[in-house]
């Protein structure tokens, strides 16, 4: 992957959940450390639009999704295993 | 309250304290005694096929169309384009009510191979999207199907669970009335045991295939704090929906009538006192060819001809050739058909199952409202299934017609070398009127004979009658009865020219007597003139005699 390359990420919550702030503070996080100024997350609060849970296939929160780079992926949960979070938006190949 | 209450009041509390909301489902709201559970959530479960989907989904389209209640249906499984497709073929327009606001419709896909799983989460997302939906269109009814395949895409089950408690536990807190469908697990009614959950009210749904022959069946295995038909009810998919057979238990109290209805044979009706009673069961049976079917369509014809509508059930015969068949004994039958107040239906008793048939029948019966129903013959389901199962069908059926006051006219074949009164259904104890038909082999021939075997509450003939089929239609004759036995046929023709013979012979004798009798009277009186006249005559000589004597 180029180093150049676009984070775009957006993550569903529901209001100010215990799960939905520990996602947050852990996303931002791991991308300052890996992805410095190569990201953007746009936070959509289901509680306010729930219309626009159907887009993204929403069912469970919080549920991360990563729209670029393509393929898109999803991660739910509150990403407090930062190895596993990793691996899972593909920043780093399976071990 | 020491005293036990009484049972009504009982009812009454339960019925005050568990209000249903109608599903529109023909037959089983009758079975629910009123509907699913209002405000709960009741929980559908069956096999793949068994009409758990369509079931759940009529309850939103009924809802919609008939009782004005807006619907949520969230399916996990199938499109919205796939289910308005499966529905269309049912006549209902999923699109337009969609369009009208009046259902909303919600495809959660889950896909398990694009999720990753990191820390805790819940299924917030599900409950928002579905309170969502509830909102939009103010439903009242929600329907969940199949929400086990949430299992598939989440590996954490402790969280699922957990969830799903709190899903139907909202559904409550929403008053919404829910119907959750599950698929049938191998020991428990649902896969992932969500009866555990949904505990109001569970409907089990069954798809039997037996010898060849499908059944589906309904059967309410719990319905908390109400009663509710506990059997097996059979069930059918057709064009217009489902409908439950609420095959209620076997109830004896309907109404009787002293109604006569004629048998469409005169010399029958004064056999039987008047006619068959309205509203009840006749039994024709008797072995191939003895004349079933003639008996039956003069029944059928009778009642049609009063202007009353008959249901004619033909399991062997296709509508035409029976018509035409009995066209040739001057029964018209085509005529009441085009007037609309005679129905034929023609099928094969292999066609469908037992079930199937009774459902259908149950369903004409319910659109025609016949007053009369005549099936010809009931021998053949026993090949569509057991003795048994047949023999339960056709009491389910005959008792049903009774509670209806249809008058039910049955024929059955006896083959042969079988008890002419034995019925190989074993229906006979549930018979009001039961007519023997047989065949007579005497002197060369075969003739038919009719006698009653019995008759409950009438007058009825104990003679044998013979049966004689002719182009004006059936006539019953006396048969001869005497010296040289009992005689039908020619032998009885014979014996009646003997017998006119014997009575001429007499009638000559007696006339031959009588002008022999006329003669002596003759003679005598002419005996007696003359005497009289000779006696006169000497009287007169001796007066002569004497007179001249004093002179």
């Amino acid at each position: 992957m180029t180093t150049t390359e676009r984070w775009d990420l957006r993550l569903y919550t529901a209001g100010q959940s215990p799960k939905s702030l520990a996602a947050l503070s852990n996303l931002k996080r791991i991308c300052d450390e890996h992805l410095p100024g190569r990201y953007s997350i746009e936070v959509i609060d289901l509680m306010k639009n729930p219309r626009l849970a159907k887009d993204d296939e929403i069912v469970a929160i919080p549920t991360l999704v990563r729209k670029l780079p393509a393929p898109l992926r999803k991660v739910i949960g509150d990403l407090s295993n930062e190895e596993r979070a990793l691996v899972g938006l593909q920043l780093r190949p399976h071990k | 309250m020491g005293k036990p209450e009484r049972p009504a009041a009982v009812a009454r509390a339960a019925a005050r304290t568990l209000p249903k909301t109608r599903t529109g489902i023909e037959g089983l709201d009758q079975i629910t005694e009123g509907g699913l559970p209002l405000g709960r959530p009741t929980l559908v479960c069956g096999g793949p096929g068994c009409g758990k989907t369509l079931l759940a989904m009529e309850f939103l389209l009924r809802g919609a169309l008939q009782f004005g209640e807006t619907g949520v249906f969230m399916a996990f499984e199938e499109t919205g384009e796939e289910l308005a497709q499966n529905v269309r073929s049912l006549g209902f327009d999923l699109d337009a009510l969609v369009a009208q606001k009046k259902i909303a419709l919600d495809h959660v896909r889950v896909e398990p191979a694009e999720i990753e799983e990191n820390g805790e989460y819940d299924l917030e997302g599900l409950f928002l999207r579905l309170g969502y939906a509830i909102d939009s269109v103010g439903a009242k009814r929600v329907v969940l199907d199949t929400v086990e395949a949430l299992f598939g895409g989440f590996t954490n089950e402790a969280v699922l669970r957990a969830e799903l408690r709190r899903l139907f536990r909202w559904l409550k807190d929403r008053g919404v009335t829910a119907v959750i469908t599950g698929e049938r697990g191998k020991e428990s009614y649902t896969r992932q045991g969500l009866e555990e959950y949904v505990s109001d009210c569970v409907i089990l749904l069954d798809h039997r295939v037996n010898e060849q022959v499908s059944t589906r069946r309904l059967r309410i295995v719990k319905y908390r704090g109400t009663t509710h038909g506990t059997s097996e009810y059979p069930f059918l998919i057709d064009e217009k929906g489902i409908s439950v057979l609420p095959v209620t238990s076997l109830q004896l109290d309907h109404e009787v009538s002293d109604e006569r209805v004629s048998s469409g044979i005169e010399r029958l009706d004064a056999m039987l006192g008047g006619g068959y009673y309205r509203g009840s069961s006749i039994l024709v049976s008797g072995t191939a060819g003895t004349g079933k079917t003639t008996l039956a369509a003069a029944f059928a014809h009778e009642t049609a001809k009063r202007g009353e509508r008959c249901l004619y059930l033909a399991f062997e015969e296709s509508p035409h050739q029976l018509a035409r068949n009995m066209r040739s004994i001057g029964l018209d039958l085509d005529r009441y058909v085009n007037k609309g107040v005679l129905r034929m239906h023609a099928s094969r008793p292999t066609f469908h199952g037992l079930e199937m048939h009774l459902v259908q029948i149950h369903k004409m019966v319910t659109e025609f409202k016949p007053s009369a129903v005549v099936i010809d013959p009931i021998s053949n389901f026993s090949s569509s299934g057991s003795t048994s199962d047949a023999a339960m069908m056709l009491l389910r059926l005959i008792d049903y017609l009774k509670a209806q006051q249809v008058t039910a006219f049955l024929t059955h074949l006896t083959s042969g070398g079988k008890a002419a009164e034995a019925t190989d259904v074993g229906i006979s104890s549930i018979i009001d009127t039961w007519l023997l038909l047989r065949d007579i082999e005497l002197g060369g021939e075969r003739n038919r004979g009719l006698y009653v075997l019995k008759s409950r509450g009438m007058k009825h003939s104990n003679q044998i009658r013979e049966f004689v089929i002719t182009p004006e239609g059936i006539q019953l004759l006396d048969v001869y009865v005497g010296p040289e036995g009992v005689l039908t046929g020619s032998l009885r023709a014979a014996q009646e020219a003997r017998e006119q013979a014997a009575a001429d012979a007499l009638q000559e004798e007696i006339a031959a007597k009588q002008r022999e009798v006329e003669r002596l009277r003759a003679e005598l009186e002419a005996q007696t003139q003359h005497r009289a006249e000779t006696a006169l005559r000497r009287g007169a000589d001796s007066v002569k005699v004497k007179g001249k004597k004093p002179a």
